[in-house]
């Protein structure tokens, strides 16, 4: 018999070596270049403009792709990014309202939170392919893993934030509610950006190369959303911190986004064209104007609820978008392949 | 010298680290790799449709294929005549069992493990199909069964390696096209077969996924090509997603700092 | 081969790898093509042309090998002062009779002498009045100069001189450079320091000159030196894992084991007159009576004594051709009234399955043994005929039985494969359910028979009650004992011992003997062909792997490859050789020649038998010990090989004025009609050519693969193979439908568009091929049209093979009609292209 010992793999956080293998580095620090950006900097390409560089000539095999596309279903997981989303940053506004006195908004913010939740998992739990075994994502810590990482979570993200809103609406424990509203603040937001870890690491081109700003847009977005419920459920005069909150993100969201697409250069291309792109488009809008709405408003409630609500249809349009973005760079092979082949060439090999 | 990772994944004592070399030079595209494959693993039959793809009906790598066979025809000028002529590239396609392994990474069961041989094989009775090996994968091989809602690709033969036999494909092929051995052995074999064939005029040849410092740390499978990698539909430079993983893992820390900092600024913040 | 031997291929790619070139000569551009160095396509039909050119070559150069030609070859032979060539007679020899459609073979013969084929002849017409051929006699004159005017040598000159490169390009679509340079690589890869390997398979054998292609390539392999020798000679691809076996211990009408011809009624009355018409004065054949009887005796046992001719009057005669398409003609007109198929799927696997069906629906009883349910025992239930309403299953009256059999890993036996290597298998599993092995079928049916006809006192019953038929049998179905049939085949002597070779064949009945060729299988009691040692652990030649017939002989007529001397043509090809020392041949493999037979051994005059042989008449199965560059007998259609067009071409013959084989076998029938050909009107209705192949994937008829869902999902459909220029020429689209027609019926099939058909030029036009792979039927997991519908009967007139491999046809884009229509498409054809009764049946063109 031979002695088999497994230690699993160690990784420790941001910033210490990582034993992934022998040589742990990122493409851009082994001096490969980044993705060739279209245009300058600031030049975005309309709808029926000439892209600037041309198509690249690149050989496949039959046109098929050479990856294989997520076998996630919509509405299950780019729902589960946006009402992750919503429930993480809900428990944010939710844990400062309740600190600075906005008990209404609090209210909000936690039952919304659960709310939200408790539709995530039933969605993600559909989505599994062997559902009765869900549990399964327990038997493991997995930090390689950002569905293990965000399984532990939810796993204790859900009871806290559940405890947080009972405690809330029956008034039973008001104490370990506070504890737990607290609790579900810390948590949430780790609910609300590891799913942008999840989608990046995977080999979808526009996901993957776009994986230093997905977290900022998945955060400004979740905070969008989680302000835009505030705004939407409570009298502007009590919902401040939801104003504030939704005006950051929001703010966030429409700079990262753009930054994301400028880095993208070719792999731009799926969210800015068809369907999915004039999703995306009018969800910046729609949040460009919500944003407004929310700086410019003033204590209209008719107002501060149309952002609200216009926040959070854009959050849910983005996820969405960035889902469908993905799943199209996964099927046209030129993605993977033009920027690999650049890349491979530009090392000297044949 | 290849990296180690049956090691590195915990195995105080291990055998040799086990592999395929695939030299495509040699295949004559029978597909009994293919058919042994499904026959040995009890794989099921994944499509009776004909595709126009040449005499690749089997199309690609998936869930009930672990063996495919790429046909590309290729117009070549041919000798002396002036005419046009054919070349017709053939090439069996498997799961490469990458030592940095993307799908083993992102599984959060740990239905996806290292075996002592090196290679990455599934638990049956551990995935719940979340799917998230499939996009991960660089090569697009691993993919979830319609069927049992599960992640299935090749084990390498985990149970013939186990009784020291080797794998089903390699013991069909019958021009050893599929060649099963130590990785070690395998390389060396590799380098002097491609330095043979340039030198007889096949400037074009390569070998694929050899070197231990490619962007998966070189494959447990790898390959004898005849052209470009993406004509046979793999990647020209696929680099294995978890290279990037701190550096996703420090932008999701910063971003849910900062949300985290809201909170608290919202909460000594304005008051009501 | 990389197609249909895979397995086999292997041994080609490890000779690649050691440095040999692999040119591959085929109208299809198929998996052996991407490995070959060179691949060389050519129109399908116009094989005789381009090996012909280059023999042409090879004598107009001198690149043959002399020493070899003149010690070995019947080269120096002077023909008969009688003899014609196709070049005095405008594509026809000598000999042939007024309607045009049989030689007399005495024009064809050697000075001086009157030869023998070994083994008979092929294509003879059964002679019911009597009449005998005479005796072999006299010596052959020879001319060792080569420059006799009437030599073998200069005459095989003069028929092939019009063979040119340009005839090759005209005829074959070979441009000049290409077949210059096969010509160069050929001949400077033979000789006596290197040898050249031809391999072949049906796309030689399944034309009206199948048997002819392949002469021509003994030619060449003669002239070249090349017969005999290790890495040369003459390999044929099999189309089934024991097709070997099935001519060896046949399974065809006029063969017995090991070759001996069946009797035939006419020439035939006695042992005696059998044994004096088909034994030879000299070589191994004239043993023929040893090798008979001891069959007999096999067959016969106790029963079969000198005084009754050891039962030969038990055998059946031969009244006529009784080949299989023939069969179908008896089918069709009443005679034959019951059949049985076992393991055979003529509904799709034979030429105009149309004609097969409607032979089998006029027969009183169909039996049908296979491992899945074949079309050829459902086509009342589903064949294409009820589709166009021509057939009601209420109205056929055959009664079919449907019997499962078990396959090869479920019983034990032996496959002979093409290098005559018999291997034996093991049952692995027992066969489940009703399944049953042919042995077990035939044992007990013959068992239950006798036991019928026990109490008989009719004379006619006495062949079957006097048969041995005493197998051993074990196991819970009675299986009879396969190594008991092997023993048997083998042999033994008076005292019950296994033989070790047929040299002790005695024709007194004290031998008994099931195969003389294969005698020694079953040596000292011992399973010779199962034998498994690893290659690694023996000699090159391997000859402990298996048991190769005759004595475990791995290359024939290996005398070869020594010169008259004795001694290798060079170290680096030896094989066998003369050890002067120890008196006796010695080599690698074993020597093919009697054992201690010097070389420099001469015959007495009057020697007969195997002290007639020389010691250089390497080909000691030959009348005449030598290797027959041209054949004075033992084949219907001429000495020499000459290009004749296919049945159905839209080509006329660039050689001759003679268009077509005058010998072929026609098979007249209104359901066999046939199409206007090369210059005839209506010759471009059918303007294409079309050939049936076989994929990797599938196997033959595909009762063993797409039944089978591994398999069929590989090839899941019936396509043919068209060039991009074909596609454009006709509308076809990749992956849409295309019907393709000739005068039989219309199948459809999906379109692959490739460039691996190439458009040649042909006869100075553009020819367009069609490539048809021949797998599908009606049954199955993946079902189609079979290509074979589309085939004619018109056969190769020595072995009645049908011509499948050169056929011409129409093809339009779209799936084909259903029901009455689709008989109506092919009647329009008929009518555009004038066909009648008499169309096709033409024997003598003159120009």
């Amino acid at each position: 018999m031979r002695a088999v010992k497994r230690s699993g793999r160690r990784y420790a956080l941001a910033g210490l070596a990582v034993r992934t293998g022998p040589d742990a580095t990122t493409a851009e620090s082994r001096g490969v270049p980044v993705p060739v950006r279209r245009g300058n900097g600031a030049h975005r390409r309309r709808r029926g403009e000439q892209p600037m560089v041309p198509e690249a000539e690149f050989s496949s095999y039959y046109g098929r792709p050479v990856i294989k596309e997520p076998v996630w279903r919509t509405p299950d997981v780019p729902g589960y990014f946006f009402l992750g989303g919503l429930a993480g940053a809900s428990s944010v506004l939710a844990a400062g309202a309740q600190l600075s006195g906005y008990r209404k908004l609090a209210r909000v913010g936690k039952v919304g939170a659960l709310g939200a939740i408790s539709l995530s998992t039933v969605a993600l739990i559909h989505d599994l392919g062997r559902p009765g075994r869900f549990a399964n994502m327990l038997r493991v810590f997995k930090p390689s893993s950002p569905m293990s990482v965000g399984s532990w979570l939810l796993a204790a993200y859900g009871p806290v934030a559940g405890a947080a809103a009972v405690s809330e609406v029956t008034g039973i424990l008001p104490g370990a509610g506070l504890a737990a509203t607290l609790g579900a603040g810390l948590l949430g937001p780790g609910v609300a950006t590891y799913t942008a870890a999840l989608i990046c690491d995977t080999a979808v081109p526009a996901w993957h190369e776009g994986h230093r700003e997905m977290p900022y847009v998945f955060a400004g977005s979740a905070a969008s959303a989680a302000g835009g419920l505030g705004l939407l459920a409570v009298h502007p005069a009590e919902a401040e911190p939801a104003r504030d909150l939704a005006v950051l993100g929001a703010t966030v969201e429409l700079i990262a986004k753009r930054q994301l697409l400028a880095r993208l250069g070719d792999l731009a291309e799926p969210y800015e064209t068809g369907t999915t792109g004039a999703i995306l488009r009018v969800a910046e809008f729609l949040t460009a104007g919500a944003l407004a709405g929310a700086v410019l408003g003033g204590r209209s409630r008719a107002v501060s609820a149309l952002s609200g609500a216009s926040l959070i249809a854009a959050s849910a349009m983005t996820r969405f978008g960035i889902f469908e973005a993905g799943m199209a760079s996964a099927r046209d092979p030129k993605y993977t392949i033009v920027a690999q082949r650049r890349r491979r060439d530009g090392r000297g090999m044949n | 010298m290849s990296a180690d990772p049956a090691g590195l994944a915990g195995y105080l004592e291990h055998p040799p680290r086990m592999g395929f070399f695939t030299d495509t030079s040699i295949c004559i595209g029978c597909k009994a790799c293919e058919v042994a494959c499904k026959e040995w693993n009890a794989v099921p039959e994944d499509g009776l449709s004909l595709t126009g793809m040449s005499y690749d009906n089997t199309v690609g790598l998936g869930a009930s294929t672990w063996r495919h066979v790429a046909f590309i025809e290729q117009p070549v000028s041919a000798v002396g005549d002036g005419a046009e002529g054919v070349r017709w590239l053939m090439s069996s396609d498997v799961c490469k069992h990458c030592t940095e392994a993307a799908c083993l990474d992102v599984c959060p069961t740990g239905a996806l493990f290292r075996t002592e041989f090196g290679t990455v094989v599934v638990q049956d009775d551990v995935c719940n199909g979340c799917g998230y090996c499939v996009p991960a994968c660089p090569f697009g091989v691993i993919a979830r069964r319609e069927e049992d809602g599960q992640a299935h690709k090749c084990t390498l033969c985990y149970d013939r390696l186990g009784a020291g036999m080797e794998p089903a494909c390699a013991k069909a092929c019958p021009t050893d096209s599929i060649q099963f051995g130590p990785l070690d052995e395998l390389r060396e074999r590799a380098r002097g077969r491609v330095e043979d064939l340039r030198a007889a005029g096949q400037d074009q040849a390569q070998l694929y996924l050899n070197d231990p410092d490619d962007g998966i740390g070189g494959g447990g499978a790898f390959f004898l090509l005849l052209d470009q990698p993406e004509v046979y539909g793999l990647p020209p430079d696929p680099v294995v997603t978890t290279r990037d993983l701190p550096e996703m893992w420090r932008h999701v820390a910063i971003a849910a700092a900062g949300l985290a900092a809201t909170a608290v600024a919202l909460g000594l913040g304005r008051r009501k | 081969m990389a197609e249909c031997h895979p397995v086999g291929f292997q041994w080609v790619v490890e000779a690649k790898a050691r440095g040999a070139t692999v040119i591959h000569v085929d109208p299809r551009f198929t998996r052996t093509s991407a490995l070959a160095d060179l691949h060389v396509p050519l129109r399908a039909g116009s094989d005789i042309v381009f090996l012909g050119g280059i023999i042409n070559y090879v004598l107009a150069n001198e690149k043959y090998f002399r020493d070899y030609v003149v010690a070995y070859t019947n080269a120096a032979v002077i023909l008969s002062e009688d003899f014609a060539d196709t070049e005095d007679l405008d594509g026809v020899f000598a000999g042939l009779d007024a309607e045009g459609h049989h030689y007399d073979k005495s024009a064809w013969s050697y000075q001086g002498a009157m030869v023998r084929a070994a083994a008979g002849s092929r294509g003879t017409p059964y002679d019911l009045t009597g009449r005998g051929t005479s005796a072999a006699a006299g010596l052959p004159q020879v001319a060792e100069s080569l420059e006799h005017p009437r030599s073998v040598f200069q005459i095989l000159k003069r028929h092939f001189a019009r063979y040119t490169p340009e005839a090759v390009e005209q005829a074959c679509g070979v441009p000049p450079e290409t077949f210059a340079r096969i010509c160069e690589l050929l001949t400077s890869n033979s000789g006596r320091d290197r040898t050249t390997a031809v391999v072949y398979s049906v796309g030689w054998t399944q034309h009206t000159v199948g048997v002819q292609y392949v002469r021509t390539a003994a030619i060449l392999q003669a002239l070249l030196g090349n017969m005999g020798r290790p890495g040369g000679g003459i390999l044929a691809l099999r189309g089934h894992a024991s097709i070997q076996g099935s001519t060896d211990i046949p399974t065809l009408f006029d063969l017995l084991p090991g070759y001996l011809p069946m009797p035939d009624a006419g020439k035939h009355q006695d042992l005696d007159a059998y044994i004096g018409d088909i034994a030879m004065t000299k070589g191994f054949w004239a043993n023929s009576r040893a090798y008979m009887v001891s069959l007999l005796k096999a067959y016969w046992g106790p029963a079969a004594t000198a005084e009754n001719g050891f039962c030969f009057d038990y055998l059946p005669r031969l009244t006529g051709d009784h080949s299989t398409y023939v069969t179908v003609l008896e089918q069709l007109n009443g005679r034959c009234k019951g059949y049985f198929l076992f393991g055979q799927n003529p509904a799709v696997g034979s030429a105009n399955t149309r004609m097969q069906r409607l032979g089998m629906a006029n027969l009183d009883w169909l039996v049908v043994r296979d491992m899945t349910m074949i079309e050829s025992a459902t086509w009342w239930q589903n064949g294409p005929e009820l589709e166009t309403g021509e057939m009601r299953t209420e109205d056929i009256k055959t009664e079919v039985f449907f019997l499962p059999a078990a396959a090869h890993t479920e019983k034990a036996g032996s496959f002979t494969n093409t290098q005559r290597m018999l291997q034996w298998h093991h049952e692995a599993v027992p066969p489940a359910e009703d399944a049953r092995s042919d042995l077990w079928f035939t044992y007990h049916l013959g068992r239950r028979i006798r036991e019928k006809l026990a109490a008989s006192t009719d004379e006619t019953d006495r062949p079957v009650l006097d048969l041995t038929w005493d197998y051993p049998v074990h196991g819970p179905l009675a299986e009879p004992s396969a190594e008991a049939v092997l023993a048997e085949i083998n042999g033994w002597d008076a005292d019950g011992q296994p033989l070790s070779g047929f040299a002790q064949l005695k024709d007194d009945g004290s031998t008994v003997c099931g195969c003389w060729i294969y005698s020694g299988c079953y040596a000292g009691g011992v399973n010779q062909t199962a034998r498994r040692k690893p290659g690694s652990q023996q000699s090159w030649v391997a000859p402990e792997w298996g048991w190769a017939w005759p004595a475990n002989r791995r290359i024939l007529y290996n005398r070869a490859s020594a010169d008259p001397d004795g001694k290798p043509w060079s170290e680096r090809k030896a094989y066998v050789w003369w050890d002067p020392e120890a008196g006796k041949w010695t080599g690698h493999d074993v020597p093919d020649f009697p054992a201690t037979r010097p070389p420099s051994y001469r015959p007495a005059d009057g020697a007969t038998g195997v002290d007639a042989l020389s010691g250089i008449d390497a080909f000691i199965m030959q009348n005449d010990g030598k290797a027959w560059l041209y054949a004075p007998a033992g084949l219907a259609d001429g000495p020499l090989p000459t290009h004749y067009e296919p049945q159905e071409s839209p080509f006329p013959n660039l050689l001759y004025g003679q268009q077509r084989n005058p010998i072929r076998e026609i098979i007249r029938h209104k359901e066999n009609p046939l199409q206007p050909s090369g210059g005839e009107p209506g010759s471009s209705v059918y303007p294409y050519v079309a050939t049936t192949y076989r994929l990797t994937e599938h196997h033959t008829a595909g009762g063993m693969s797409r039944t089978l869902p591994y398999l069929s999902e590989l090839q899941p459909e019936f396509f043919c193979e068209v060039s991009p220029e074909l596609a454009a020429e006709r509308g076809l689209a990749h992956m849409g439908w295309a019907t393709i027609i000739t005068a039989r019926t219309a199948v459809e099939a999906r379109v692959l568009v490739t460039s691996r058909v190439r458009t040649l030029t042909v006869g100075g036009r553009q020819l367009h091929q069609v490539g048809l792979p021949y797998h599908w039927g009606p049954n199955g997991l993946v079902t189609g049209d079979a290509a074979n519908e589309l085939a004619s009967l018109s056969l190769d007139p020595n072995v009645h093979i049908q011509e499948v491999k050169a056929m011409a046809c129409d093809i339009r884009p779209g799936r084909r009609p259903r029901g009455p229509a689709l008989r109506g498409l092919v009647r329009e054809y008929h009518q555009r292209a004038g066909i009648t009764e008499e169309t096709g049946t033409e024997v003598r063109d003159e120009r």
